[in-house]
């Protein structure tokens, strides 16, 4: 916040001493070394193949792996595997992300509310929650989206009307035992706005459980939006998906196995990636880690 | 310094009741207290805990905490009834005419906010300052109340100050938009005796440097006698008695003040031993009948137990709540 004004005194105390210990957790660095690795190659996916991903070549439909310079062969309509696996996993992982972001942001509005104002609005936001915590996550995701309509921004919609109670409840539980103690008193007595307090005070001391969770979430996020597209719901064909791929690869399991196992492969790979991240952070931002 | 023109006080506060609701009843936290500042002036709030001094002053700016209410009584500051303000008028007042220092310094400051931007926050909220003159103002108050290399602190977080720093960085943000009173509760009770000293000399200096009115609450009587011009002592929700630390300390007029000279140690007179009040503060659910120190009184006689004793005004600031404050004369009389 204050990065123009004083910029010439150096950086000292904790965030020294936090950004000279991340590298100490293991399960983060292997974590991230997956991660980034995953997403570059995503990200960098014009450079790692010259197929298109959507380009059809009926001729060399179901080769083998190596056949035609495809690295990983082609499905039923000749699409290169190795392609569509790259370009899968930009839309995923994108829709990943955003699928965290959305409802992080509503479920820290509305949890934050509720704890710091309680009373009322404490009392409609729980019942809401309850409502939404009644169903089963991915039974009332899949029927929100078919009632939505397939796509990605129903993915958005779904997860976030249904993802957000899990913020909420996180933040008002945290904002329920940080707003007694005596610094919101003295903001109180020191005439700030509870807008101001909430913002600037009681959120950035209790934020941090919000923030493990989320990378635990875009893991449920993630297989979320793989299970969607495998049940036809979520990205629609032509675009490249891992789940689309796992549906359509069913029918060759016998020949061509590659087809789905390696798209599977790719969804677990990213999963344990995102969990370990996640696992690592807990362990870096629980306080009193040493 | 605006003072209110008519009555020549900076606040006043008349016959205030403040009730928490509780498992086994009705606390009568505070019980018709009524105290005035004048402009400048230092007031001690004296008593022991759970003697409804807190509670008071967190009545003052009204951040009591939810079980509690105010039930009756005023707060004037200028002629504002600050018990009658909506939330966003008494926005206005809080930390820009009243500010409040806290007993503990380490959790009174946001743990993950720079010392800094801390300071500079009121000015900004409630000065309209711009961010580089509230950090330019900030770095000043942290220079007027002793914090070596300010620019260096600035960018600081509150764990790695020590205690009496931390103190100073409270006094700063008090001070930070120049208010006319500052209520500290207890401010230097979790400080070792030497900080505490510098604490208090530094508190006091600059009240006067900008002759800012203090309401001093603490159960630490020399600390009073430091700092204070004059004390209120309070017992059971009640205000005991009142008058000037001079005279208070000379002469008190209420056998509980009296107990609380006695229990509390005297340089000036080495080896004298230290006399203990018997008993236990009573119940503020049901508080005995007539005065509430009967119980625990040396002096107490039958009518002490019917009769409830209002606080009798003897002489110019000078009130007692004692039917038989001549006796607390005759004591020091006999004494001396």
């Amino acid at each position: 916040m204050s990065t123009d004004l004083v910029s010439v005194v150096p950086v000292e105390g904790r965030t020294r001493l936090r950004r000279a210990r991340w590298y100490r957790h293991p399960t983060l660095v292997v974590g991230l070394v997956l991660l980034v690795a995953i997403v570059f190659m995503c990200v960098a996916a014009p450079l790692l193949t010259s197929f298109d991903p959507d380009k059809q070549n009926l001729e060399q439909a179901l080769s083998g792996a190596g056949q035609y310079g495809h690295l990983l062969g082609t499905d039923q309509e000749g699409r290169d595997t190795w392609a569509r696996l790259l370009y899968g996993g930009r839309i995923d992982l994108r829709v990943a992300f955003l699928a965290v972001l959305f409802p992080f942001v509503l479920g820290t509005i509305l949890g934050s509310l509720a704890g710091y104002f309680g009373s009322w609005i404490d009392a409609i936001i729980l019942r809401v929650i309850d409502v939404v915590v009644a169903f089963p996550f991915f039974v009332l995701v899949i029927a929100l989206v078919f009632v939505l309509g397939a796509g990605e921004k129903s993915i958005y919609i779904a997860i976030t009307a249904v993802g957000w109670v899990s913020y909420a409840r996180i933040i008002r539980g945290e904002i329920l035992v940080a707003k007694r103690q005596e610094y919101v008193l003295a903001a109180q007595s020191g005439g700030l706005s509870s807008l101001r307090i909430m913002g600037r005070h009681l959120l950035p001391n209790v934020i941090t459980q919000a923030i493990v969770y989320a990378m635990s979430d875009i893991v449920q996020n993630m297989v979320a939006i793989v299970t969607l597209s495998y049940l036809g719901l979520g990205i629609q064909p032509p675009t490249p998906d891992w789940g689309t791929m796992i549906a359509d690869g069913q029918n060759f399991l016998t020949t061509q196995w590659q087809l789905t196992t390696i798209p599977g492969l790719t969804v677990v790979l990213t999963g344990l990636a995102l969990s370990l991240v996640g696992d690592g952070l807990a362990d870096l931002l629980r306080p009193g880690a040493s | 310094m605006s003072s209110p023109a008519g009555s020549g006080l900076q606040l006043a506060v008349s016959d205030l009741r403040v009730e928490i609701a509780g498992n086994l009843g009705v606390v009568r936290a505070v019980d018709g207290v009524s105290l005035e500042v004048a402009p400048g002036e230092a007031v001690g709030l004296v008593g022991e805990s759970g003697s409804g001094k807190s509670m008071t002053l967190k009545s003052i700016l009204g951040v009591l905490p939810p079980e509690a209410k105010v039930t009756s009584g005023q707060v004037v500051l200028d002629g504002t009834d600050l018990t009658r303000l909506s939330h966003s008028r008494l926005n206005k007042i809080r930390g820009r005419r009243v500010a409040m220092i806290f007993q503990e310094p380490m959790s009174a400051l946001n743990p993950v906010m720079r010392v800094g931007n801390q300071i500079a926050e009121g000015p900004r909220v409630h000065l309209g300052m711009s961010r580089a003159q509230s950090v330019q103002r900030a770095l000043d108050l942290m220079r007027r109340v002793g914090i070596p290399d300010p620019e260096r602190r600035f960018r600081s977080f509150p764990h790695e100050f020590s205690g009496g720093m931390r103190q100073r960085v409270m006094i700063a943000i008090a001070l930070s938009c120049d208010p006319e009173l500052i209520l500290c509760d207890e401010p230097t009770t979790a400080l070792d005796v030497t900080i505490q000293d510098q604490i208090l000399r530094l508190l006091a200096h600059l009240c006067r440097e900008s002759g800012t009115s203090l309401i001093f609450v603490t159960h630490d009587l020399p600390v009073v006698a430091q700092i204070c011009h004059q004390v209120a002592v309070m017992y059971a929700g009640q205000i005991v008695e009142r008058g000037t630390v001079a005279e208070v300390f000379r002469s008190p007029l209420h056998p509980y003040t009296l107990g609380l000279l006695r229990s509390a140690p005297d340089v000036d007179q080495p080896g004298q031993s230290l006399v203990p009040i018997p008993g236990a503060p009573p119940s503020l659910i049901a508080p005995p009948s007539g005065c509430r120190f009967h119980p625990r009184c040396k002096f107490a006689e039958e009518d002490c137990k019917v009769t409830e004793p209002p606080l009798r005004i003897l002489a110019a600031g000078r009130a007692t709540a004692c039917l038989h404050y001549e006796r607390c004369l005759d004591e020091m009389g006999a004494e001396a």
